[in-house]
């Protein structure tokens, strides 16, 4: 558990992050969402004391961090940030093996951690392993740099802006991925981005800052339909929140007994993949793979605030 | 701001010196032994200052005009084929060195004034070269693209647009090539041409710190002052182009 | 009608130039004026004038390829250092004993113009970087064995050397530790202060002014402000004169040479660190290195070959100013240039200066090359 409690970061007098206080789970994958200057980053910095918070803790798992040296507190949580930042004069498979080598690993589990980083990043190793960064495409630099922060099985990874420098195709499959080996590898994740679309998909929970200060914490759904400020509103933007709402939850778990005709949707597809099946086909009701079906009239009412 | 007062005063004090040298007697007095003077004599230095300056004027122009000139052929359609060529002459040129060439021009051109100016205009040549090739072939495409669009002929693109655009860079040429020239110069007077390194040398040959710091300052001064005085133009021309 | 080469035009008409100017000059003794013989006053010298104007004008058709042009090139420049050594021996023999023969302004016309077309064809064959070593080498090679065969040995530069070759070996000795041993100083010096300085960014303007003040004192004036100084230094600093300060000798030039490689070392070392992209940086400390370990194993070696770049600044630029230490007792190459100079012995002045400019010359394309060697593409 990440306890971050009253943090303060003041530039000439300035709070560029204001008194801000939450509390992440182990295991759930946070989103700080905002304006560019909203402190965001700032925020996400001072967690592995890139920057010194002028006041205020982060304890991780009730240890304040400001006790450790911050060398050694850095090499417990992963970082990876826009354009990967990945060093150009070594391979792939040094760039990866950064922390475990400052940590004093021995070679061949390094070895052996990096193989298994690559393959869980379908990148393969006997291919990637000797490569130089500059030989990679932006996708595969965007993996290699999360590869290596993970490389270290940190309990905590901190990203800022992973996906920034990748084109909107490549982004879907980045960010899918990614959230997938964070539920996998139970890894606490705390990502910063602007982009509130990016933030609804990934977030267990969105963080949504302006002006250095904390506006809203919530479940991405209780954002959408109850946002706290006209600030947040205008950030998710009004347009096609019902669409993004459905969005959020999948197929089977609104599933009714019943049959349909026609062929079935699958059961991990989202409400708003029904509805869009729904239209295109002109039915009213979709049998869901492995049993149950799925009405228009139940997508009708879950695409309302309730 | 303080650069530009520092500047008046350093100006105003060798001003001083050139025109009274022997008030400044005390000051190198401590500098000298067994009596010797304590200000160069044999010549003056008024003299051999503006005779140093007069050689770097000289050789910087004839450099200056003659690097762009080349610069402008090599970068126009029929010149084309030359330009690989004067980027490698050009960079092996500049690892020649300067008190190399000097030497080497004697045995071509005798004692005198004549090899000092002909290697500082040699050496000189490149800087200004480099740097007008620099500003003609490093504008924009767009600019260009919109200058033939618009209808130039290749004589008004070089006049009204290229040489234009060039000038910041052709300044910075012209500096480098003064600043050399300026310090190259006063080794020139090791093959008899009329420059301060007289002062300099005759303080080596007598021992006499007085006439080497002398000497040195004067050449030293004149060549911050003439550095800030191109950086200053060519801040006025980056900021007409809006480079700034 | 096939269009002509306009380089080689150039090249074809400097060396025409050259075969109408005299080759070499012949004159009764070492200090006197003499008279310039062409290469077709010589005798068999007729004939080659004519195989060589040819070939010239044939290398302006654009049939010629780039790699035939080289051989040509080459072929040129080898052919025009023997007939000099031939003209040079032959015209010995028929003369007194005290008789010179220099290079006169069509020996070194035509050697422009064969090297001009050898830069140019080198230039357009684009050769990997391995290749371009293996010429530089081959270059380097064939000058040694050419002087080494003896077959330039009656030309007055080399009866300079031949009177004078322990002298010689000496003051290269002296050359090449002037040159490197204060690159050596300045990098020790300069890149702990080129990274002092990118640690504290206030520090940066002072520091680079006064370096920069440094280089606009005439070589002349710093090499002689040297000697009084450093001298006063040993005299009044304890254990100073013991550590090897003195103010005769090598020693003030090489403080000087220090000095003025102080300015390049630090500012590009300062240039290459500022250069790493933030982004790189901001990686390797969030990742958990120590200052030391972003530095050693991050920002360094990504500012290797900017810092390279200043070492062959330096070097090129010391070997070139420590001929100064020639006028001042300080030894090197410098000091058969200003004898020269005094003794209006012009072949001493070349015993200096020509294997100063083939020192940098080799040191310039060397580096350079490493430069690029070390230059990697960015991510």
């Amino acid at each position: 558990m990440i306890e971050i409690r009253n943090l303060t970061r003041l530039y000439n007098g300035i709070a560029v992050v204001d008194d801000v206080s939450l509390t992440v789970k182990t295991g759930e994958l946070v989103v700080l969402v905002g304006t560019s200057g909203s402190g965001k980053t700032t925020l996400l910095r001072m967690i592995n004391r890139l920057i010194e918070p002028s006041s205020g803790q982060v304890l991780i798992e009730g240890a304040d961090t400001a006790t450790l040296p911050a060398h050694l507190l850095r090499r417990r949580i992963g970082y990876a940030i826009q354009g990967h930042g990945l060093f150009p004069h070594w391979t792939v498979a040094q760039n990866i093996a950064t922390v475990p080598r400052l940590l004093g690993w021995p070679r061949p589990q390094i070895d052996a951690r990096v193989d298994e980083l690559l393959a869980l990043f379908q990148l393969d190793p006997a291919q990637f392993r000797n490569r130089m960064p500059h030989r990679l495409s932006g996708g595969q630099a965007q993996r290699v740099g999360v590869a290596r922060a993970l490389a270290a099985k940190p309990d905590l990874l901190l990203m800022d802006e992973p996906f920034g420098a990748l084109d909107p195709l490549i982004r879907a499959k980045a960010q899918a991925d990614l959230r997938d080996i964070q539920r996998r590898l139970g890894t606490t994740l705390i990502l910063v981005t602007h982009d509130m679309t990016e933030a609804v998909d990934l977030g267990d929970r969105i963080a949504v800052m302006d002006g250095g200060q904390l506006v809203q914490y919530a479940p991405p759904a209780r954002i959408l339909t109850d946002p706290a400020t006209p600030f947040v509103r205008d950030l998710i933007g009004t347009g096609d929140r019902a669409l993004r709402l459905l969005s959020l939850t999948p197929v089977s778990d609104v599933a009714a007994p019943g049959r349909a005709e026609g062929p079935p949707i699958p059961a991990e597809a989202s409400l708003r993949d029904a509805l869009a099946e729904c239209l295109w086909s002109g039915r009213d009701a979709l049998p869901v793979a492995g049993g149950g079906v799925i009405t228009l009239d139940t997508l009708r009412a879950l695409a309302r605030p309730r | 701001m303080t650069g530009r007062w520092m500047m008046a005063i350093a100006g105003m004090v060798l001003a001083a010196f050139l025109v009274a040298p022997d008030r400044f007697a005390p000051l190198f007095q401590p500098l000298t032994r067994n009596g010797a003077p304590a200000i160069y004599q044999q010549t003056s230095i008024l003299s051999l200052t503006l005779s140093h300056l007069g050689i770097v004027t000289v050789a910087v122009l004839a450099s200056t005009v003659a690097g762009l000139v080349l610069a402008i052929l090599v970068t126009r359609r029929s010149g084309r084929e030359f330009l690989p060529l004067a980027r490698t002459v050009t960079a092996v040129g500049q690892t020649l060195p300067p008190v190399a060439v000097l030497a080497l021009a004697v045995p071509v051109m005798g004692f005198g004034t004549g090899p000092t100016l002909v290697a500082l205009f040699l050496y000189g040549m490149l800087p200004v070269f480099e740097n007008a090739l620099a500003g003609l072939t490093g504008q924009s495409p767009q600019v260009a693209e919109a200058a033939r669009g618009m209808g130039l002929t290749p004589v008004q693109r070089l006049w009204q647009i290229d040489l234009p655009l060039a000038l910041p860079l052709l300044l910075a040429g012209m500096r480098l090539t003064a600043v050399i020239s300026l310090g190259t110069a006063t080794i020139g007077s090791t093959v008899a041409a009329r420059t301060l390194g007289e002062v300099i040398i005759a303080g080596l040959l007598s021992a006499n710190t007085a006439f080497v710091v002398q000497g040195g300052l004067v050449v030293g001064i004149l060549a911050v002052l003439i550095h800030h005085g191109f950086q200053a133009l060519e801040r006025r021309a980056r900021l007409r182009t809006g480079l700034d | 009608m096939p269009r002509i080469q306009p380089p080689a035009v150039l090249f074809a008409l400097t060396g025409l130039a050259g075969l109408a100017l005299p080759l070499v000059q012949l004159r009764p003794n070492r200090i006197v004026p003499g008279e310039g013989i062409a290469l077709a006053g010589l005798p068999g010298g007729a004939a080659i004038t004519i195989v060589m104007a040819v070939v010239l004008l044939a290398a302006c058709l654009p049939r010629w390829t780039a790699d035939l042009r080289l051989g040509v090139a080459i072929a040129g420049l080898l052919a025009v250092l023997l007939l000099l050594g031939m003209a040079a021996t032959h015209l010995q023999q028929s003369g007194n004993a005290l008789a010179r023969v220099s290079p006169a302004v069509g020996f070194w016309l035509l050697l422009l113009a064969f090297g001009l077309m050898a830069a140019d064809a080198v230039g357009r064959l684009r050769l990997s970087l391995t290749w371009r070593w293996a010429m530089l080498a081959g270059a380097v090679g064939i000058a040694a064995a050419i002087l080494v065969s003896g077959i330039l040995d009656g030309v007055s530069v080399m009866r300079e050397y031949a009177s004078r070759s322990d002298l010689f070996a000496r003051e290269a000795r002296a050359h090449l530790t002037l040159a490197l041993g204060s690159l050596g100083l300045a990098l020790l010096a300069g890149i702990p202060l080129g990274i002092a300085v990118y640690q504290s960014p206030r520090w940066r303007g002072p520091v680079l002014s006064v370096l920069n003040i440094v280089q606009t004192v005439p070589s002349l004036a710093l090499f002689g402000i040297m000697i009084p100084v450093l001298g006063w230094v040993a005299a009044t600093v304890p254990g100073a004169g013991a550590a090897g300060v003195s103010g005769i000798g090598a020693f003030p030039a090489l403080t000087a040479l220090f000095l003025y490689a102080l300015l390049p070392v630090v500012s590009n070392t300062l240039a290459g660190l500022t250069g790493v992209p933030v982004a790189i940086r901001d990686a390797a400390v969030g990742l958990g290195m120590t200052r030391a370990q972003v530095l050693g194993q991050v920002l360094m070696p990504l500012a290797l070959p900017v810092l390279l770049a200043a070492v062959r600044i330096v070097m090129v630029q010391n070997i070139g100013l420590a001929v100064i230490a020639g006028l001042i007792g300080g030894g090197g190459f410098g000091t058969f240039v200003f004898q020269g100079l005094n003794q209006t012995a012009m072949d001493l002045v070349l015993l200096g200066a020509l294997p100063t400019v083939a020192l940098a010359l080799v040191a310039g394309i060397a580096l350079d090359l490493l430069v690029q060697g070390t230059r990697r593409p960015a991510p």
